[in-house]
């Protein structure tokens, strides 16, 4: 299994260097070193010589890809944006953002509040869609699984906006239970998580009850359940013990990969309850034409996601042990 | 669930549970404000924009501010012990009058301090006790420590001195500081072009981002005459240099905050003067998280300052004199609290937990009712909960402008006759978009119609029929009225283009507007321009792209018409004028002039005008420019926003403009009121939430009988269950 973790991890390089490629040649495409001096020092008394000394300070003073005013092909290559940007981030070095402040250092102090939203979001979610779903197999072909599954495809149906504004509506407006948006310090925090949180869970449910309920039918027909039955096992044990552990894998697809990803955040719900997570971080350094930010978060949501696929085939292992990584 | 029972048990100590502030937070004497965009630096050298100067204004004391209470804006000491004095020298350095400005080479400032004054407390200052500085070479162990000033046990002041200002200058010139005025005042400032390259030498010779000494380097326009009292001195004669020095750019910055904070350490860990800054102001910066919120608590160190004594006529009445002579700031703390989204932020202001609140469109019709005639006033739901209403016209104008480069529009033409009928088609354009309408429903009134490019409370302004555009609106029963629309096709058909069809070569005149990438909601904003380009039968073509693409178009001069704006840095006409001075022109020089015109006549006036004292010449020089540009109608002159803001009853000494900053200091909070009200207006509703839990448990009861009927029954029958499920499957 090591081999196997050393060899996807030597794949994951060539991975990051593509989308890294990808991303500067993306946003060069959009705006010009010039472009983004400009967004920097404002609209107002902004000359050509101030443009050259920013671009000059912050580095973006080369060609993008190929320096032809050098001499050699390796420093043609090296001497330029692309390779002096890039080169250090494969080192962990994110630098300092258009603004000066430090990118590893704004990422560690955002990351909490996102996860404090993203990971009772995601198990709370996890555990409730689960059981949504054993709930209607058990009452399958009944009209708690119609209307359930009615339910589920009205949930699906509406907007992520409109929970977020119902919900703060309801909840924190008309009924005024909790704040309507914000973020605290320690235990305070709590009061601000209640209605993300069901936020998050609800707005995802339909399609998730939906997956999960799909994933328990198939397994309802195979012979073990039969047997299962037949020894005389209560339903609810069927579901529980049996159905939900051989269902393991494709839910196991589903969520391993993206319990890395919780780090990045929920954009739409930072941005309405005003939590300073990372969700909102991406699209506020393009709004402010930040490569530097966004770079950076680009290439840790790739490199996420490699490591969530890489835990997802463990976790395979784990649950089935007829899976042998090799 | 876990969490809900939490947060029950947190807010118990709380008579509402919708309070978004934690109790330490619940100060009776506290400011409770709201920003949307997180402000990019705080250096005062930097910093410009509004997001930003909202802060720094509270921070940093520049010498001069403006009076809080008199209009037309007028200048008042801050930390200066009166105005500059200002002398005029000749080429030889012989002091002049200055009365006539082709004799005046150079102009010296002399601003004298007032003694005494301390900076907020900081560990920049701290000594130890054989007086030698704590924090100036910082161990990585206490770098490691370290994530906000705060985080140092000791802290330290010192007396403000004239050198700290001097040293701010020196500033604007730092290799690695981008100020935005630096091409400006190195127009101006004796020897600041020099001594940026100076610097830049230094500093390519020293070690990367090290700290450097600006005491160690002389600049010649500077002079730092003993411990409170600087000259400044610049070239030629520029009256409004003054204005400058009541903006942050010309704060003090004392030399070992500068030190403490080029460690390198503490960069690294975002400790930086551009993200903690250090004044003398009423306020200072005890949190930041521009994420989140940002807190100013009062700087004990604050030296003297009173409320001001007069004021306009009608303040007294507004009660904006109740404090006058208190000491300031009235307030303790404020709380700025990051809210990127409106329909929270407005919300929270209902619920009394943020004092102001700007109006969105889509609150407008909540929050704000026109009477017959026109004015504003809070709708009866506002009135009920004591909100009230408070309007300034802002010193900013939206403007539509003519390419005058382009040969159809403009005097890129060639020939005389053909900027003749490019300057009749202007006019022609001018009466026809009627921006009456426009604010009207685009602005839902928030706008006076502009009749020229200097807005309302700007010296150089004229209002009434003195102030009305001649060449657009008619003086009818003392007021002024659009022109008609045959008016506009009478100068379009001596354009050459009778009803819009070119004369010449019979084909339709078509014309293109550049504006940025919209969004949906300014469809019906473009459908409107369209229309009101149709009403001479010209067809106007929307040319959308994305702001970079757009701003390109505009330096290079490939735009034809286009949206601009423009917000006045500082209260004189000079500052809106020169936005059509020739050598300001954009796709040749850079400059500001979007729109590239360049009269003679006008540059010749503007260059007289600028160098004036205010007085009847002045004014009739710029009345001259105006009529120029009025008759040349290189803009559509667009329309002055107007500000509205609701306030709540307990936030008092309101009188909101847009070109004095440091207001903070003299606004007042009744906490009490707000406290009660809060409560009054927040109590929980757990009635339908309980209604809610309980349907959902009698909804699940049915499900809990057939499971346990399930459970209950026979295999036999749980076979033909599963036998029946399993054909169904």
């Amino acid at each position: 299994m090591l081999d196997y973790i050393a060899r996807r991890i030597l794949y994951a390089i060539p991975i990051l260097i593509g989308v890294n490629l990808i991303t500067f040649a993306l946003f060069f495409v959009v705006n010009t070193p010039d472009d983004m001096a400009r967004m920097q020092l404002g609209i107002k008394h902004v000359t050509p010589e101030a443009i050259e000394k920013w671009k000059l300070d912050k580095g973006y003073d080369k060609p993008l890809f190929f320096n032809t005013q050098k001499e050699n092909l390796r420093n043609k290559l090296t001497e330029t944006i692309f390779f002096e940007k890039s080169i250090a981030m494969f080192l962990f070095e994110f630098g300092r953002s258009d603004d000066g402040r430090d990118i590893a250092e704004e990422m560690k102090s955002r990351m909490l509040p996102s996860l404090a939203i993203a990971v009772p979001v995601f198990f709370l979610g996890l555990m409730s869609y689960v059981s949504f779903a054993l709930l209607m197999v058990f009452f399958r072909a009944t009209y708690i699984d119609f209307w359930g599954m009615v339910l589920c495809v009205a949930l699906m149906s509406i907007s992520g906006l409109f929970y977020i504004i119902s919900g703060q509506f309801l909840l924190g407006k008309l009924w005024r239970l909790v704040p309507i948006s914000g973020y605290g310090d320690g235990l305070d925090v709590s009061k601000f998580l209640v209605l993300p949180v069901i936020i998050g869970i609800l707005s995802s449910a339909g399609a998730n009850i939906r997956w999960y309920r799909t994933i328990f039918l198939e397994e309802m027909n195979k012979d073990y359940v039969r047997t299962a039955r037949a020894k005389g096992l209560a339903e609810y044990l069927v579901l529980f013990k049996h159905v939900l552990k051989n269902a393991m894998i494709p839910i196991m697809t589903g969520a391993i990969a993206v319990v890395p990803l919780l780090f990045m955040g929920s954009l739409l719900i930072e941005s309405f309850f005003g939590v300073p997570g990372l969700g909102s971080y991406t699209i506020d350094a393009i709004n402010s034409q930040d490569f530097a930010i966004v770079r950076s978060m680009v290439f840790l949501g790739s490199m996420l996601y490699i490591i969530g696929l890489i835990l997802t085939d463990i976790s395979y292992t784990l649950v089935d042990p007829r899976i042998r990584l090799i | 669930m876990s969490i809900y029972c939490l947060f029950l048990l947190t807010s118990c100590g709380l008579s509402v549970w919708n309070n978004p502030y934690s109790e330490k937070d619940v100060q009776k004497n506290v400011l409770y404000s709201v920003f949307s965009e997180r402000p990019k630096h705080l250096d005062p050298v930097q910093s410009y924009s509004s997001s930003e100067i909202q802060f720094t204004a509270q921070i940093y004391e520049p010498p001069l501010q403006y009076h809080y209470l008199k209009r037309p804006f007028t200048l008042i000491p801050a930390t200066a012990t009166e105005l500059p004095t200002i002398q005029y020298l000749d080429e030889n350095e012989n002091l002049i009058s200055g009365e006539s400005v082709d004799e005046v080479a150079y102009s010296v400032y002399q601003i004298t301090i007032i003694p005494g004054i301390l900076y907020q407390p900081h560990p920049a200052f701290a000594k130890d006790e054989s007086d030698q500085w704590l924090y100036h070479q910082l161990s990585e162990q206490e770098i490691a420590k370290a994530s906000k000033p705060a985080d140092f046990p000791r802290t330290g002041t010192r007396e403000l001195v004239a050198e700290d200002y001097v040293y701010q200058i020196k500033r604007l010139a730092h290799p690695r500081l981008h100020s935005p005025i630096f091409e400006l005042m190195a127009d101006y400032i004796i020897g600041l072009r020099e001594y940026a390259t100076l610097l830049k030498q230094v500093d390519s010779q020293t070690m990367h981002g090290h700290y450097l000494d600006l005491r160690k380097y002389a600049l010649n326009g500077l002079e730092v005459v003993d411990d409170y009292t600087y000259r400044i001195k610049i070239k030629g004669k520029y009256p409004q240099f003054i204005y400058w020095l009541a903006m942050p750019f010309f704060a003090p910055i004392p030399w070992e905050v500068d030190l403490f904070y080029s460690q390198p350490g503490l960069i690294k860990k975002n400790l930086t003067l551009d993200w903690f800054p250090v004044g003398t102001g009423p306020y200072m910066l005890t949190e930041n998280n521009p994420n989140l919120r940002m807190v100013l608590e009062k700087n004990p160190n604050f030296h003297e300052e009173r409320y001001p004594v007069d004021g306009m006529p009608g303040d007294e009445e507004k009660g904006l004199l109740v404090d006058a002579n208190k000491k300031l700031p009235l307030i303790d703390k404020v709380i700025f609290t990051r809210e990127k989204e409106n329909i929270p932020r407005w919300n929270k202001f209902l619920q009394g937990y943020y004092d102001a609140a700007g109006i969105g469109s889509d609150s407008f019709d909540q929050a704000v009712q026109l009477t017959g005639q026109g004015e504003a006033m809070v709708t009866q739901e506002m009135a009920e909960q004591g909100i009230r209403l408070e309007t300034t016209v802002a010193v900013s104008t939206y403007y539509m402008g003519f390419n005058m480069l382009n040969p159809i529009v403009g005097d890129g033409g060639g020939s005389a006759k053909e900027r003749e009928a490019a300057r009749k088609l202007r006019q022609a354009i001018s009466i026809a978009v009627d921006y009456e309408e426009f604010i009207s429903i685009f602005a839902n009134g928030r706008g006076l119609v502009a009749h020229g490019p200097i807005a309302p409370g700007i010296i150089g302004y004229r209002d009434g029929k003195e102030g009305m555009n001649p060449i657009v609106y008619d003086w009818i029963d003392g007021q002024a009225k659009r022109k008609t629309i045959k008016a506009a096709k009478r100068l379009l058909e001596e354009a050459g283009y009778p009803n819009g069809i070119n004369q010449e070569t019979g084909s339709p005149l078509v014309l293109y507007y550049d504006v940025t990438a919209r969004s949906a909601d300014d469809k019906s904003k473009l459908d409107w321009m369209r229309k009101q380009f149709q009403k001479l039968n010209i067809q106007l073509v929307v040319r959308s792209t994305d702001y970079n693409r757009f701003q390109d178009k505009i330096r290079k001069g490939n735009a034809q018409i286009f949206e601009w704006g423009w917000n006045a840095d500082y209260p004189d006409a000079e500052n809106f004028l020169f936005l059509l001075y020739g050598p300001q022109q954009k796709v040749s020089n850079s400059g500001e002039n979007a729109a590239n015109y360049d009269n003679a006549e006008y540059n010749q006036l503007f260059e007289r005008m600028k160098n004036m004292d205010n007085n009847p010449e002045r004014q009739q020089l710029i009345d001259r420019m105006v009529q120029v540009l009025r008759y040349d109608a290189p803009w559509l002159w667009g329309y002055h926003p107007k500000d509205f803001g609701l306030y709540h009853a307990w936030y008092q000494n309101v009188k909101p403009n847009r070109i004095s900053n440091n207001t903070l200091k003299y606004f007042k909070i009744d906490g009490d009121k707000r406290q009660s009200k809060q409560r009054e207006w927040n109590t929980p509703i757990v009635g339908p939430a309980l209604i809610f839990f309980v349907l959902l448990v009698a909804g699940s009861i049915p499900a809990i009988v057939a499971f346990r009927r399930r459970e209950k029954s026979t295999a036999i029958l749980g076979c033909i269950d599963i036998k029946r499920i399993n054909n169904d499957a």
